[in-house]
C-alpha cells in the first residue's frame, strides 16, 4: 500500500522538527515484503518450538511442567533484549551527534514489546511455579525484581505518552530508560547475589532444576532463537506504527494551521 | 557547585519555613498513614510491632513523594523554572540543593514518624546507631532518585500521578533495604543490618552520581 | 500437563493478539496519512 503524492509538505519549523528518519523511504503503512517474511518466520519458529516442547519426554522429578522451559526463559531473554535495545537507542538519541527520531521511536517500540514479554514472563513463571513450589507467587529476589522491572517500564511508557513537545518528551524518556535498564543485569544475577545476602534461606530449592536432559536444553535454546525473531518482527511493526503516529501528528497540525489560515483569509474577505 | 547547592537548598527551605507545608500538611499526613495502618492491622496481636519497620518506611516513602512533588511545584509557577535555568547556577549545584532540601524535610519527617511508631506501635527503638545511619543513607538515596525523577516529571500536567508511578518502583530497593536494616536493629530480623546499609549506600551513590552528571541536560529544556 | 498447555496457550495467545493489534493499528494509521503526504517518493 504505497502513499500517493499530493500536497507539498510545509517547510519551516515542522520540517526541522523531524530530522532524518534513517531509512529515507516514504511510509507504506506497516506492510512490506521483508516484514511479511520475517513475521512468517517468527510465527513458524515459535510454533515449532512449542511443538518440540510438547514432544519432549517428561523428566523424572518435574513431571511435565519442565516443558515450560520452551517459553519461560525465552520470554525472559526477549524482555532483557528489549530493554537493552531501548537503553542503547535512548543513549544514541541523547548524544547530539547521533540524535535521530529513529532512535527515539525504536526505544519506545522496544520498551512496549519488552513490557509484553515481561508480563508473559511473570505469568508463565507463575504457572511454572504453582506445580513446582505449590504457590502462584513468592517474594524471592528474581520474581520481585522481575515484577519491579515490569512496573519500571510501565512508568517509562506512561512518560512517553505525556503530551507536549516531542523532543522534550523523548529526552526525558531516554534518561528514564537509561536509569531503568540497571534493573536488567541485577535481575539476571539476582539468584547468585542474593544467596550471599540471605544466608538463612536456601534459594536452590526455589529455582527450577537446571539438571535437565540435553533435549530440554536444546529446546530452550531454540526457544531463545525463536523469541528473538518474534521480538524483531514485533519491534519492526511497532516502530513503523510510531513513525506513522508522528506523521499523522505532524499532519494534523499542518491541516489545522492551513484551516486557520483559510479562516483568517475568509474573514478578511468578508 | 556547593555554593549554588547551598543557595538553592536555602531557598527551598526558606520557602518551606514560610509556607509550612511540610509541618502543616505532610507530617499530619504521614502520621495519619500510621493511624490507618493501625486500623487495618490488628493492634492486639503484636502484628504492628513486628511490622513497624516496614510500616515506618512505607509512610516515609509516601511522605517523601509529597515532599518531592512540592519541591518541583515550587518552580512551576510564574516561570520560576526558566528563572532557575537562566540564573547561571551550576546544574549539579541545583540538583544537590533541591535534593538537600528534600532530604532535610524527609529526615525531619522521619523523626516525627519514629516517635509515632514508638508510641502507636509500641516498638522499642534500640540499636539507635543502626536506625539513624539507615535513615541517613536511605534518605540520601530517596532524595537523589526523587529529585531526578521529579525533574523528569516536572512541568507536566500529569505530574501528580506520573511521579509516583515512575518513582515507587525505582525506590522499592530502598524500602526493602531500609526495612531489613531496621528489623535487624530492632531485633526482628535475622539478617545483618549493616549489609543492607551497604546496599542503601550503593543505591545512594549511584543516584547521586547520576544526578550530578545528568541534571544539566535534564534542566535544559522547558 | 494442563499447566504446560495453559502456559503455551497464554504465550501464543497474547503474542498473537498483540501482533494482531499492531497490524490493525498500522493499517488504520496508514490510511489516515495518504492525503497530505511527502512531496516526492524516496528521499
Amino acid at each position: 500500500m504505497t502513499t500517493t503524492t499530493g500536497a507539498t509538505r510545509a517547510t519551516g519549523p515542522l520540517a526541522q522538527a523531524s530530522p532524518t528518519d534513517g531509512d529515507g523511504r516514504p511510509p507504506t503503512g506497516t506492510w512490506s515484503a521483508g516484514s511479511l517474511v520475517l513475521g512468517s518466520f517468527a510465527a513458524v519458529s515459535l510454533l515449532t518450538v512449542v511443538s518440540l516442547g510438547l514432544a519432549l519426554p517428561p523428566t523424572v522429578e518435574q513431571h511435565d511442567f519442565a516443558r515450560l522451559i520452551a517459553v519461560h526463559p525465552p520470554l525472559a531473554w526477549a524482555a532483557y533484549l528489549s530493554y537493552g535495545v531501548t537503553a542503547l537507542a535512548s543513549a544514541l538519541y541523547l548524544v547530539p551527534r547521533t540524535r535521530s527520531r529513529a532512535w527515539d521511536r525504536l526505544a519506545g517500540a522496544s520498551a512496549e514489546v519488552g513490557v509484553v514479554f515481561t508480563g508473559l514472563t511473570l505469568v508463565t513463571g507463575s504457572i511454572w511455579g504453582r506445580p513446582t513450589w505449590g504457590v502462584w507467587w513468592t517474594w524471592d529476589a528474581r520474581l520481585t525484581l522481575t515484577a519491579l522491572m515490569f512496573f519500571l517500564y510501565l512508568g517509562y511508557l506512561a512518560l512517553r505518552r505525556v503530551p507536549g513537545d516531542l523532543h522534550v518528551r523523548s529526552k526525558r524518556a531516554a534518561i528514564a530508560a537509561l536509569l531503568a535498564v540497571v534493573v536488567v543485569p541485577v535481575d539476571h544475577f539476582a539468584v547468585e547475589w542474593w544467596r550471599t545476602l540471605h544466608q538463612g534461606r536456601s534459594l536452590a530449592e526455589l529455582t527450577p532444576s537446571r539438571n535437565l536432559d540435553g533435549d530440554y536444553i536444546t529446546v530452550m535454546l531454540l526457544g531463545f532463537l525463536a523469541m528473538t525473531v518474534v521480538y524483531a518482527w514485533l519491534v519492526l511493526q511497532r516502530y513503523r506504527i510510531e513513525r506513522l503516529v508522528e506523521e499523522v501528528g505532524d499532519e494534523g497540525l499542518e491541516r489545522a494551521i492551513a484551516e486557520r489560515r483559510r479562516e483568517a483569509v475568509g474573514a478578511e474577505a468578508r | 557547585m556547593w555554593r549554588d547547592a547551598a543557595l538553592v537548598a536555602g531557598k527551598d527551605l526558606r520557602i518551606e519555613a514560610r509556607s509550612r507545608v511540610a509541618t502543616n500538611q505532610v507530617a499530619p499526613f504521614a502520621l495519619m498513614v500510621l493511624v490507618l495502618f493501625a486500623f487495618a492491622l490488628d493492634p492486639d496481636r503484636g502484628v504492628l510491632r513486628r511490622a513497624a519497620p516496614g510500616l515506618f518506611w512505607v509512610a516515609v516513602l509516601f511522605s517523601a513523594l509529597l515532599a518531592i512533588q512540592r519541591s518541583f511545584a515550587l518552580e512551576s509557577a510564574d516561570g520560576a523554572r526558566d528563572g532557575l535555568r537562566l540564573s547561571g547556577l551550576d546544574p549539579a549545584g541545583i540538583f544537590l540543593g533541591k535534593l538537600g532540601a528534600v532530604a532535610a524535610e524527609v529526615l525531619a519527617l522521619q523523626v516525627v514518624l519514629a516517635a509515632g511508631v514508638a508510641v502507636m506501635f509500641e516498638a522499642r527503638l534500640h540499636g539507635i546507631v543502626l536506625l539513624a545511619t539507615t535513615c541517613l543513607v536511605a534518605t540520601a538515596g530517596l532524595a537523589a532518585a526523587g529529585t531526578i525523577y521529579g525533574a523528569l516529571a516536572a512541568g507536566l500536567r500529569v505530574r501528580e500521578t506520573l511521579l509516583p508511578l515512575l518513582l515507587l518502583p525505582v525506590v522499592a530497593p530502598v524500602l526493602l533495604g531500609a526495612t531489613r536494616a531496621w528489623e535487624a536493629a530492632l531485633g526482628l530480623g535475622i539478617d545483618d543490618g549493616w549489609r543492607w546499609v551497604q546496599l542503601l549506600a550503593v543505591f545512594a551513590v549511584l543516584y547521586l552520581t547520576f544526578g550530578v552528571l545528568a541534571f544539566g541536560p535534564l534542566l535544559e529544556e522547558s | 500437563m494442563s499447566y504446560v498447555l495453559a502456559g503455551y496457550g497464554i504465550t501464543l495467545g497474547v503474542l498473537a493478539a498483540y501482533a494482531g493489534r499492531l497490524l490493525v493499528r498500522g493499517r488504520a494509521l496508514a490510511r489516515s496519512v495518504p492525503p497530505a503526504t511527502r512531496e516526492d517518493g524516496p528521499r
